[in-house]
Order: structure tokens, then sequence, then C-alpha cells
């Protein structure tokens, strides 16, 4: 149970003075229960790219498999695999339009046919997951807050149910309270369901603290494909292509060079924390 | 799905055509569109494509770009076609069950297809070159004179440079969002057509919703500007004619002259 894509390139605008690649033989290959970060800068393709693996973009070349079966064949029912990779654009909050809370999450169970029942039980949870409090249920979306609504866009996906959670910059425009409390939220979600959870960003420090496999593109086209520890190693690569590794990586090699021995692949405060004093203690 | 409208679109490349004064494409498409009115025999015809093909050829446009705005008139076109075709008395030429094909109908049929499909192409040849900007600065200097009867020119032009320049805009939005509910699960093509109108709910009120929200951001950006339209606006870059205009005119006009001499009057 995976997804796979084989050799996919897609052009944008293809056949115009316009067309660009915006994606160039990417292989890839992501095991279910996998916490994905996709990062790279503004243009590199990460849109593009998690666009293929719901079938809203067809690969101008290339295939991509979801467990084990085509998704751009002939009868392939794109509709169920919507809902099985669930995808939260940017700034989802745009795409919320009905009366109340409660009904625009709704919506995705819906419309996959489900009874009234069971649409209602399942945007209930979703709402619980993301935190949302049953006073706001019942009222206007427009009403709630930058973060209340956006929260409220995800459950809209998450009432879905599906088994691979793709994020888009979920964190894009929010405050840094706010950046936390979703991506905490994302973090726990992921341990309760066990879903693979893609989370795109161009932000190494949003992402390192939780993803186990970094994925890194760069003018459509995937340069480093490891853990982040192994990828931040690479520092000086991603600084080239208008990256950086989290502060911490820093400050790490910077002691390394200094002659404290140090493992340089930390990622978070907590553990440089306990390297470096024990590192001190000797 | 959204890919196909070109109208209003713009083409980016540099040609001749892209480089004239937009005041010289405004006049030219409406003397062009005249001239197809004007002409009514087969020469006539033979010089208006033979114009529009040198003017497309001109504006390093590919030709495939044109036709993709056929699309949208398709059926309008077949529409104009059937009538016509049928519904024009005169000689009979085949008529079976209780329709009809008369020569006379015939002939207005492949008229009317052709003047529509030049009439499309020739203005799409005039946004594909000119940037909206342009377009409506050149329009805004041709109206000028209406102000002597205090037609507001410069808001009508300011106006419709921004309703031109939302229309990539929203068409980007449309598909953003109909991308997000396809993406929920909705279906936007299956269905009858009330269903496929109430399908359409969830993209047309987010879409509104954010409309309203960029021209609230608009107009406060103005605002901030110290924007205030009309009277003593200078411009940053003053629309001036240069040699290469004159000449344009001078072709255009000779081509009208052409299509009146060969289609109207000699035969």
């Amino acid at each position: 149970m995976s997804i796979i894509l084989d050799h996919v390139n897609y052009i944008y605008e293809e056949d115009t003075t316009m067309a660009y690649p915006a994606l160039t033989d990417v292989n890839l290959v992501i095991p279910d229960g996998q916490f994905i970060g996709l990062i790279g800068h503004t243009g590199s393709g990460k849109s593009t790219l998690v666009q293929h693996l719901n079938g809203l973009l067809k690969p101008t070349s290339g295939a991509i498999y979801y467990n084990g079966a085509d998704i751009n064949d002939e009868g392939y029912d794109k509709k169920l695999l919507r809902s099985k990779v669930g995808l939260v654009f940017q700034y989802p909050e745009h795409q919320l339009f009905e009366v109340d809370v409660f009904s625009d999450v709704c919506f995705g169970p819906k419309n996959l046919g489900l009874d009234k029942k069971e649409i209602q039980l399942r945007a209930y949870a979703a709402l619980k997951q993301v935190g949302i409090a049953d006073e706001y249920f019942y009222q206007s979306p427009f009403d709630l807050s930058g973060g209340q609504k956006r929260r409220v866009a995800i459950a809209g996906v998450l009432a879905m149910k599906p088994e691979v959670l793709i994020l888009d910059e979920p964190t894009a425009g929010l405050d840094p309270k706010g950046r936390d409390e979703i991506l905490d939220q994302i973090a726990k979600l992921r341990e309760e369901t066990g879903m693979t959870v893609i989370l795109v960003s161009h932000s190494m420090e949003d992402v390192a603290k939780y993803v186990d496999r970094l994925i890194v593109m760069n003018k459509s086209r995937v340069v480093f494909d490891d853990t982040p520890a192994a990828v931040f190693a690479h520092y000086e690569e991603l600084e080239q292509i208008g990256l950086a590794a989290p502060q911490i990586t820093y400050i790490m090699q910077a002691l390394r060079e200094k002659g404290l021995s140090v493992d340089t692949g930390i990622t978070t405060v907590t553990e440089a924390k306990e390297a470096i004093l024990k590192a001190l203690r000797g | 799905m959204l890919k196909d409208i070109t109208l209003g679109q713009y083409y980016q490349t540099d040609s001749v055509i892209h480089r004239l004064d937009p005041r010289v494409k405004l006049v030219s498409t409406v003397v062009f569109i005249i001239s197809l009115f004007i002409v009514d025999n087969f020469i006539g015809y033979l010089i208006a494509a033979a114009f529009l093909f040198a003017v497309i050829k001109l504006s390093k446009v590919p030709f495939s770009f044109m036709v993709r705005g056929m699309k949208s008139i398709l059926i309008l076109l077949l529409f104009a076609v059937v009538f016509n075709l049928f519904l024009t008395p005169g000689e009979v030429l085949v008529s079976f069950w209780k329709l009809k094909i008369t020569k006379e109908g015939l002939r207005l049929a492949v008229m009317m297809a052709v003047r529509l499909m030049f009439l499309i192409i020739g203005s799409s040849v005039m946004t594909l070159t000119t940037t909206p900007n342009h377009l409506t600065d050149g329009l805004e200097k041709l109206l000028n004179p209406l102000k002597v009867f205090k037609v507001p020119v410069h808001e009508i032009a300011m106006m419709m440079s921004i309703a031109l320049r939302f229309i990539p805009i929203l068409l980007e939005e449309t598909d953003k969002i109909m991308k997000a509910q396809i993406a929920r699960g909705a279906d936007f093509e299956s269905g009858n057509l009330f269903k496929k109108a109430k399908s359409l709910v969830p993209l047309l009120v987010p879409l509104f919703i954010s409309a309203f929200r960029r021209a609230n951001d608009l107009a406060t950006a103005m605002e901030a500007r110290c924007y205030r339209g009309g009277e003593h606006r200078t411009k940053m870059k003053p629309l001036v004619y240069a040699k290469r205009d004159f000449m344009a005119y001078a072709f255009v006009f000779g081509y009208l002259v052409l299509c009146i001499v060969f289609g109207k009057i000699l035969f």
C-alpha cells in the first residue's frame, strides 16, 4: 500500500513560449504511515507535485500508482482516490462556502454518497480532531478567526477519512502561535490515526521538528530525499538553492568546528541541549 | 478546462504587431470588422484572409492560439450556420423531409461562418498582442474628444483596465477553488442541468467573497496612494505615434480601400 511516482514529468503551458517544466523526472516511493516534509522554494514544483498525487493534474509523461493501480488509467475511480488522498490547499479557508461550520465540513463526506448519520458522525469527529469547540459548529465560517477558518477547512478534508493527508503550506500567513498550534495538531493527528502525512512548506524550521523524511525540490527536480538529519548535513547546498537548514544545525556545526564533539545531525533544540551538556560534562 | 479561454489573454513575445501603438491596433480592428461586413464576394474574403494571415504571421503568435478561442463560439457558429442554411428561401439545391437547402442559404451560411470566424480571430489578434493596460490607455486616448460631452473617459478606462486586469486573477482563483472542491469530492461535470447549477454554489460563493475582498483591498491601496482620477493626471509612458504606426495606418486603410473596390464595387 503506497504511492509510487515513476518518471513523472509535467510541463505548464505546453506548446507556447511560456512553456516551462514544473516537474522533471520525479521518482518517489511513499509508503504507508510516513510523515514527510516536502520542501522547496516558491516555484520549485512542490504544489504541482502534490496535485498529481490525487489526480488533479495529469503528468505530461510518466505514471503515478496508488496501491498498485495507475491513477490515470481509463475508468479509475478518481472520486474514491480523492477521498483516500486528501489534499488541503494553500489558504484552504478560501474554499469555505456553507452557511455554518458544520455543514461545510459535511460537504466532503456528502459527496462520497454516505448516509446522513455517517456524514454527521464524520464531520463531528473531524471538527474535534482539529480542536474546534462545539459552540462554533453553527456559526458562519466567515465569522471565525483566520486560524479557526483554516482548521475548519482542514476538518473538511479529514471528514472524508483519507489514508494520506497532504497539506500545502498549512501555516502560510499564520502568526507563530497559530503556526505551532496547527503543526502540533497535525502531528497529534498522525499519531492517533497513523495516516501518511505530507507537509508542504518552504520553511525548514517548520517541518524539521516533526517529519521523519524530507524531500527537497529545486527547479522542478527532487534534489534530496532522506531523513532530516541527512538532508541538513548538506546545509551548504541547501543555501545555494535558497533554503536553509534549521538554526540549530548551524550552531552544532559551529560547535563541532570549535572542537566540541557533538552530533551535527541534531534538529531540535531539546536534543541539542542534551548533546551539548553531555559533551561538556565529557 | 479554463485554459481554453483566450479572450483577453496576452501572448508574450516581441513582434512588430506587439510594438504598435494600441490606438493603431484598436482602429485597425474596428476597420477590419467593418471590412468584413462590407465585402460580400469571394475575392473580398480572400483579401480579408490574406490580410489576417499576414498580420498573424507578423505577430508571431502561434495560429493554434487563435483557434483555441474559437471553441467558445462554436455553438454560436453552429446555430448561425444551421439557421441560415435551412431557413433562407430561394432556389432549392437539396431537399429532404421538411428541410431544404437553398443556394442562397448555402451562400449565406458559409459567409456567416467565415465572417464570425474572422471576427473572432481578428479581435483575438488585438488582445493577444496588446497588454490590457496598453489597450485601455489607447482607448482612453481615442475616446478623449468625448470629454467635451462630459463623458467620464478616464473613469471608464480605469474601470475597464481594472476589469481586464482581474480576468486572469479571477480565472486563476476559479481554477484553485474548483480544484479545492474537487479534492473534497465535488463534481462539476455530471448530472442534469439543475444538479449542475447547484454544484456551482461551492464554487461561486468563495469566488464572490474573494472578488469582494480583492476589490476592497484594491480600493484601499488606491486610496492609500491618494489616487484621484480625471483632470491633471499625467502618464508615466504617454502614447506617442512612431513612424511604424503611420505605416500601419496606411497599410490598414489601403486594405480597406482594396476591400471596397474588389469586394463591393467591381464584382
